[in-house]
């Protein structure tokens, strides 16, 4: 009797495998910079380019770091999450506009209000590249010593942000 | 797989070779150098955007983007491992068509000698089960008259 049973159990295991696959979405790469600090870096602002910004002046404070770029369709579609976000006064929100032109950028920002506290130009790409970025949008939250505690990719979601990224910051705002 | 490789290499030069000579103004013998390596060296990372595409063959902007650092580093003299391990510090073990052998990657590289070992040895002990059931039968039942064993439909 247990001998015709076999097949069965290995079907419902294989089904089991496949239904497991299907749930892990493969645009999704592990990022390695998770518990690495921060690349550090010094891009112009994309309000004005005669100044910079490093991401040395935050140390002491838990921020996000937000890639974006007003091609981005889903950018668009993560950006009241972003506004209501940034009301919140949670933790500072920056911006990196990646591969993408000021004055796109600038209109952009005019048109959909902007969130963040400020926003740095990231033109030919190669922060984004020094951050593992490989689509817009990604988010980083960094912790108080300029480590990256989290990545978030794809848009920072309702979801995303009630059960990962506001628990996350209000340890690290602990610590 | 070298007619590929030359076929891959022409594509590249065609589209993305020429623009780079052009506005960097590179001795050309050299220019030609640093892309075959740059390719060779390509050919075995992902690119991150279309996935199922190698970095030397995808024309994503981000794969652009990380053969210009490519063609870069070699420039500065870095060895392929160094660039490779650029690569790998950004943006993880994914990069790599050919995975490392650490113990996250044991049961890929493994596995299916795992599998096979389990099928050979299950094929084993059945074989053996069913020599010692036609065993327990008697003799003359199951051997022919020169020792041969009867086909099939002949065993009662």
């Amino acid at each position: 009797m247990i001998r015709y049973l076999i097949p069965l159990g290995l079907f419902i295991l294989l089904v089991a495998f496949l239904a497991f696959g299907l749930k892990l979405d493969p645009r999704e790469v592990p990022s390695p910079l998770i518990g690495k600090p921060a690349p550090a870096f010094e891009l112009p602002l994309l309000a004005d380019p005669s100044r910079k910004f490093s991401p040395a002046e935050m140390k002491g404070k838990v921020w996000m770091l937000n890639v974006w770029a007003s091609w981005c369709v889903t950018c668009r579609e993560e950006h009241p999450v972003l506004l209501q976000f940034a009301k919140s006064g949670s933790v500072p929100l920056y911006g990196l506009d990646w591969k993408d032109q000021n004055a796109d950028a600038l209109r952009w920002l005019a048109r959909y209000d902007n969130p963040y506290t400020l926003t740095v130009a990231d033109a030919d790409g190669r922060v984004g590249i020094d951050y593992g970025v490989y689509g817009a949008p990604e988010t980083y939250l960094i912790d108080k010593a300029g480590v990256i505690r989290y990545k978030q990719i794809g848009a920072v979601t309702p979801d995303a942000l009630q059960q990962k990224i506001l628990p996350l910051v209000r340890e690290l705002q602990q610590q | 797989m070298r007619f590929l490789l030359l076929v891959v290499a022409m594509a590249a030069a065609l589209t993305f070779g020429a623009a780079s000579i052009a506005k960097e103004a590179v001795p050309m013998a050299q220019d030609e150098a640093v892309e075959q390596r740059m390719l060779v060296i390509s050919e075995d990372l992902r690119c991150l955007v279309c996935q199922n595409e190698s970095l030397a063959g995808s024309r994503a902007e981000l794969a652009e983007d990380l053969r210009r650092e490519i063609r870069e580093m070699i420039r500065a003299g870095k060895s392929d491992r160094e660039i490779t391990d650029y690569l790998v510090n950004r943006y993880g073990d994914f990069v790599l068509y050919r995975p490392p052998l650490k113990p996250v990657t044991w049961l890929l590289w493994f596995g299916p000698f795992v599998l096979l070992l389990g099928a050979l040895a299950g094929l084993a002990i059945y074989l053996r089960s069913r020599g010692r059931r036609l065993g327990d039968e008697p003799a003359d039942a199951t051997e022919g008259i020169d020792g041969h064993a009867p086909g099939p439909g002949t065993r009662a």
